[in-house]
């Protein structure tokens, strides 16, 4: 156990017998903080297990690698198709998408198509999406997706003409 | 809510019927997901719990509620930017926060800019792409996101 574990723990302990505390002596506000862990909670626990068993058959069904290897590097429009369907299927943050991208550089995916991709993966990852979609609604994140994925082909279009022009490379990072 | 009932044993069904294996894998994933997250999930309960208490209703409203649409998508934006947290605990916490009168369009600014801008990030970005693409990615990004926080305000009829 960690030093930083010791101290969660001793944290959530002291929550636990501050909040009890104030309902055996009736102290008003550690109540009201009670009650609104226990309501937050239960929105949560209404809606987790469904957001976590659609992840888990996404992650079953769909593997990015095999999206790539169906798919393979397009140009055209359907190069940018491409590349939000391969950010769809990534998995963690912005960290994970730029090596990913270093590497579809390499094997020579253009530089539009790699800002794109960049960008996708922060707005479109489907379990990320899943669960934006079950706490805000879906309606909420289709006018997200495709607000933001427009302007992220758009501007990768611009940032890739402007850069291919002053032969950019992109770095292999550290 | 219901949809989202629906849509999930729908999708078990097909999965069944397809494998049965598989379905139970994703059983296991989708269980070790949750245990996975569920430090971090109590975390953030437990402080916004406090901190929902400390900060009245009112003033949350106020600075991110209907009446000051312009003050709650700078606000929202730059805690999006700056802030680094992933989208399994900030959705639930765009939940709790709709659930007391924020704005769609608010919460919308602030998820797309937690997503897409990177201030934290930016050390790493910069190996990858260099000082001044990594300035000008997140700088479209910051737009972007400001763009779509008023088309959600569009759609949903906050913005008037």
């Amino acid at each position: 156990m960690t030093f930083n574990d010791k101290i969660k723990i001793s944290g959530l302990f002291a929550y636990i017998c501050f909040v009890a505390a104030s309902f055996i002596f009736n102290f008003n506000p550690g109540k009201l903080i009670g009650i609104n862990f226990y309501s937050f909670s239960i929105e949560m626990l209404k809606l987790l297990p469904c957001a976590f068993i659609l992840i888990g058959l996404f992650e079953v069904w769909v593997k990015r690698k095999t999206v790539e290897k169906h798919l393979g590097a397009k140009s055209g429009f359907r190069g940018y198709l491409w590349a939000v369907l391969i950010a769809g299927t990534t998995v963690g943050g912005l960290y994970v998408a730029f090596p990913i991208a270093y590497s579809l550089h390499t094997k020579g995916a253009k530089l539009s198509i790699i800002f794109t991709y960049i960008g996708a993966s922060a707005i479109c990852r489907v379990p990320m999406t899943i669960f934006e979609a079950s706490f805000m609604g879906i309606k909420f994140s289709i006018i997200r997706l495709l607000t933001s994925l427009l302007l992220v082909i758009a501007t990768s279009m611009l940032l890739g003409h402007y850069l291919t022009k002053r032969k950019y490379k992109i770095l292999p990072g550290k | 809510m219901y949809y989202l009932y629906i849509l999930t044993l729908l999708a078990l069904l097909i999965s069944v019927f397809k494998s049965v294996d598989k379905t139970s894998k994703a059983v296991k994933i989708a269980l070790k997901k949750f245990i996975n997250i569920l430090p971090a999930f109590l975390s953030m309960l437990i402080l916004v719990s406090i901190i929902l208490f400390l900060i009245p209703d009112k003033i949350i409203l106020k600075y991110l509620g209907d009446n000051n649409k312009i003050v709650g998508i700078m606000l929202a934006s730059f805690f999006g930017s700056v802030t680094l947290m992933p989208g399994f605990i900030a959705f639930p916490l765009c939940g709790i926060l709709l659930k007391k009168g924020v704005t769609y369009m608010v919460l919308s600014a602030f998820s797309t800019t937690l997503m897409m801008v990177g201030v934290l990030t930016y050390p790493i970005e910069k190996e990858y792409f260099g000082t001044r693409v990594t300035i000008l990615r997140n700088v479209f990004s910051f737009f972007i996101a400001i763009v779509v926080a008023f088309m959600t305000g569009i759609f949903f009829g906050e913005i008037w």
